[in-house]
């Protein structure tokens, strides 16, 4: 058999029903056998946009994202992806083809070392050097990308090799002598946990991330419930606990509520699951949190005592751990009336800074009443993605996502244009769901290019674009920081979005006006393909509450 | 799992104490197996470099199984916490295993090649102290002597500080390497 229809076996072997990625000279036998292998591909219009598809398809759905892309060019178009998908621990396949083995370190056509570029942004990473190991290679790459901290893996294949015969044997053997991740908990440690809860009078229990990875929204629920816990989460980890909640204290960090980040401040134990202590979340790491005792529980040891150490670590898998942790500590019967005096105060800090904004007396639309409207339009249902900048804020703050894998953001990276290749993914993995993507005016042109596979394979997105006409967060840091100098952040009025979704064969609307929005949101999503809805909204209008940059969550402002 | 009596169920959070991420203010030598494929000691430098970490010295060779192959390297416990180098490195898919060796407990080596200038017919006192060192003379020439030292980083450092004034021309230096005392594998 040739080498690419075994990597096309593999694939499906795999469970991977579609692909994401463009053609080029030296994956062309890899799309030989695709052809007419049975797997769906979709073809992307750069591979950046394709890499970020597998992303939205893995982060909606909890499945691997597979991009393939060819040498060179390809290849390093792909790197904003995979660099995305490491730091969000997304499970991602990346196959680029390489120039011939002939070929290799002549500086050929298309040729970069793609393995080397990429070393420090893959959980793993490797070159074909027999053809042989090819079915090896690529079920280790699931494999990888999959269990423990999940993240990216790429394979690349020199031209020749995958066009060599092979022999086929389903199910090779894996060969990795050294990749053991670890997953039940030391159960010591899961007993000293249950018991610093049980004897903790401000506990806190901060999550992230990882618990959506984990599959472990439930089990975290039932920690958080198991007594009045106080309940924040990362942006990354929206979902894993159902907002709204009355235990739940909205997300924490540079732009989450007061009432998240004080009671982080006063806390005598926080409880971290699948969070990683990101400086979006500390602020200000000597002065984070500086009254309590951690307790860690997270997949990868090289989180523990990363940026805080931790007093009470746990590795493994949230999903195994979290339900021995809620078994010890019931057994420890724990008197909920010490947690009152805890609540009262962060009853307190709710009433006294709820999350709110002054709306407009006129048809003017504030930013975040459109996010308010996205709500109400989808009621609550929605898969949201969002590029980066205030609307990522605004959506975080004011849709509240009551499930997991509903919430699909570039957290980590902070990479302006995820958000409509991540809705092209989404959709392709959930095609009965109403997926939109919240964009920038400055983050959509970014990937703009996507509509066209959108249109061309009926994936049928909704992007709403909040058009502040600006590079919002960057003129809201000169306008606070940089005494109102406003270098570089007018976009100006092009395009003209309409025209331009028109030009793509999608439907173009428009909304400026604050009466007529909620109908025109309704019909964008009545309507059928991809749609955008370009909505004009106040052009200076700063998301808050903030974290200044260095400063600690006692020194909120707004 | 058994419930333990009530009396222990109370516990004071101020007994709690951070596990690690402490910096251990000395020098550690890190025994690391690795995979022997392409890339795998690119992979480990990129990760020193990437993550701030700073190799002091690296010495890498087979072992005695062909598929195996070790890196010795000294890291400054004094600018790193040493539990975080080690959770990286693991984390690499190559890496098999890493040993934290104790310095009570381990036996080190470092090879070194001194290249002395010999210019002033001083060829004869060089030699000298090369023999108190235990050293070979390995290479001579009308203006120069070559002495291999072997032993540990402070003998090496203490004859260079004795040939330093004859002219030192070249000092090539291996990196140390180490092994476990007694039967236990390093």
């Amino acid at each position: 058999m040739r080498a690419v229809d075994a990597i096309v076996e593999c694939l499906k072997a795999e469970g991977v029903d579609t692909v994401f990625g463009i053609p080029g000279g030296a994956n062309l036998p890899t799309y030989d056998a695709l052809y007419d292998g049975g797997v769906r591909h979709i073809l992307c219009r750069h591979e950046q946009g394709a890499g970020h598809a597998a992303e939205g398809y893995a982060k909606a759905s909890g499945r691997v994202g597979v991009a393939l892309a060819t040498s060179g060019p390809g290849a390093t178009n792909l790197t904003t992806a995979i660099a995305d998908a490491v730091m969000d621990s997304v499970p991602c396949v990346f196959i680029t083809g390489q120039v011939r083995t002939d070929m290799l370190g002549t500086d050929g056509f298309q040729e970069a070392d793609v393995t080397g570029i990429t070393m420090p942004i893959v959980k793993h990473s490797s070159m074909i050097r027999d053809p042989r190991d090819i079915p090896r290679e690529i079920h280790e790459a699931f494999h990888i990308a999959r269990t423990g901290r999940p993240g990216p893996v790429l394979v690349d294949i020199p031209q020749d090799l995958s066009r060599a015969d092979i022999d086929y044997e389903p199910n090779p053997a894996l060969q990795l002598p050294g990749y053991q991740p670890k997953s039940e908990g030391n159960v010591k440690q899961i007993r000293l946990a249950a018991k610093a809860l049980a004897n903790a009078r401000r506990p806190v229990i901060y999550a992230g991330g990882g618990v959506v990875s984990a599959e472990a929204a439930a089990e975290l629920t039932e920690l958080c419930t198991s007594d009045r816990f106080p309940v924040t989460l990362t942006i990354m980890g929206l979902g894993a606990f159902p907002a709204p909640h009355e235990q739940w204290l909205g997300w924490l960090g540079m732009h989450g509520t007061r009432a998240a980040n004080y009671a982080m401040d006063e806390a005598d134990l926080i409880c971290a699951i699948g969070a990683r202590f990101d400086d979006r979340v500390t602020g200000k790491l000597a002065e984070f949190a500086p009254r309590a005792k951690f307790i860690h529980i997270d997949v990868d040891p090289a989180e523990i005592s990363k940026n805080v150490p931790a007093h009470i670590p746990i590795v493994g898998d949230a999903k195994r751990i979290l339900p021995k942790l809620v078994r010890e500590y019931r057994a420890l019967e724990a008197d909920s009336s010490r947690l009152d005096a805890w609540w009262e105060r962060i009853h307190g800090w709710q009433e006294r800074y709820p999350l709110t904004y002054e709306d407009s007396d006129d048809e003017e639309i504030k930013p975040q009443f459109m996010i308010e409207a996205i709500h109400e339009a989808t009621g609550g249902e929605a898969i949201i993605t969002s590029d980066v900048g205030q609307h990522q804020m605004w959506t975080a703050q004011y849709y509240p996502f009551s499930a997991p894998r509903r919430w699909i953001n570039s957290g980590g990276l902070g990479t302006m244009g995820f958000g409509l290749p991540a809705a092209l993914g989404a959709q392709v993995a959930n095609p009965e769901a109403t997926v939109v993507c919240v964009a920038g005016d400055g983050s959509l042109p970014m990937n703009v290019q996507e509509l066209a596979t959108c249109v061309m394979e009926d994936i049928p997105v909704k992007v709403f674009l909040m058009n502040n006409f600006y590079l919002g967060m960057v003129r809201q840091w000169q306008e606070l920081f940089w005494g109102r100098r406003y270098s570089a952040v007018d976009m100006g009025t092009s395009p003209d979005w309409v025209k331009l979704a028109d030009a793509f064969g999608a439907t173009g609307l428009r909304a400026t006006e604050k009466s007529t929005l909620l109908d025109t949101m309704r019909q964008a999503i009545e309507t059928p393909g991809p749609v955008v809805l370009d909505v004009h909204v106040s052009k200076e209008e700063n998301v808050y509450p903030m974290i200044p940059a260095g400063a600690a969550a006692r020194d909120m402002v707004g | 799992m058994a419930e333990e009596p009530a009396a222990s169920d109370v516990l004071s959070l101020d007994e709690l104490e951070a596990v690690s991420g402490a910096r251990t203010g000395r020098r550690h030598l890190l025994s690391v197996l690795v995979e022997n494929k392409p890339g795998v000691l690119a992979r480990i430098a990129g990760l020193f470099s990437r993550r701030g970490f700073n190799i002091e010295t690296l010495a890498v060779g087979p072992t005695d199984d062909p598929t195996v192959s070790r890196i010795t390297l000294t890291v400054d416990g004094a600018a790193h916490p040493i539990d975080q180098v080690t959770k990286q490195l693991h984390k690499l898919v190559n890496v098999l295993k890493i040993r934290d060796l104790d310095p009570d407990e381990t036996v080190t080596r470092e090879l070194a090649l001194f290249k002395v200038s010999a210019d002033d017919g001083r060829r004869a006192e060089i030699v000298g102290v090369a023999d108190i060192f235990r050293g070979k003379v390995i290479d001579v020439s009308k203006r120069s002597v070559t002495v291999e030292i072997t032993g540990t980083g402070a003998k090496i450092e203490a004859f260079e500080e004795l040939v330093r004034p004859f002219g030192l021309v070249e000092l090539v230096r291996t990196g140390e390497t180490a092994v476990t005392r007694g039967r236990l594998v390093t």
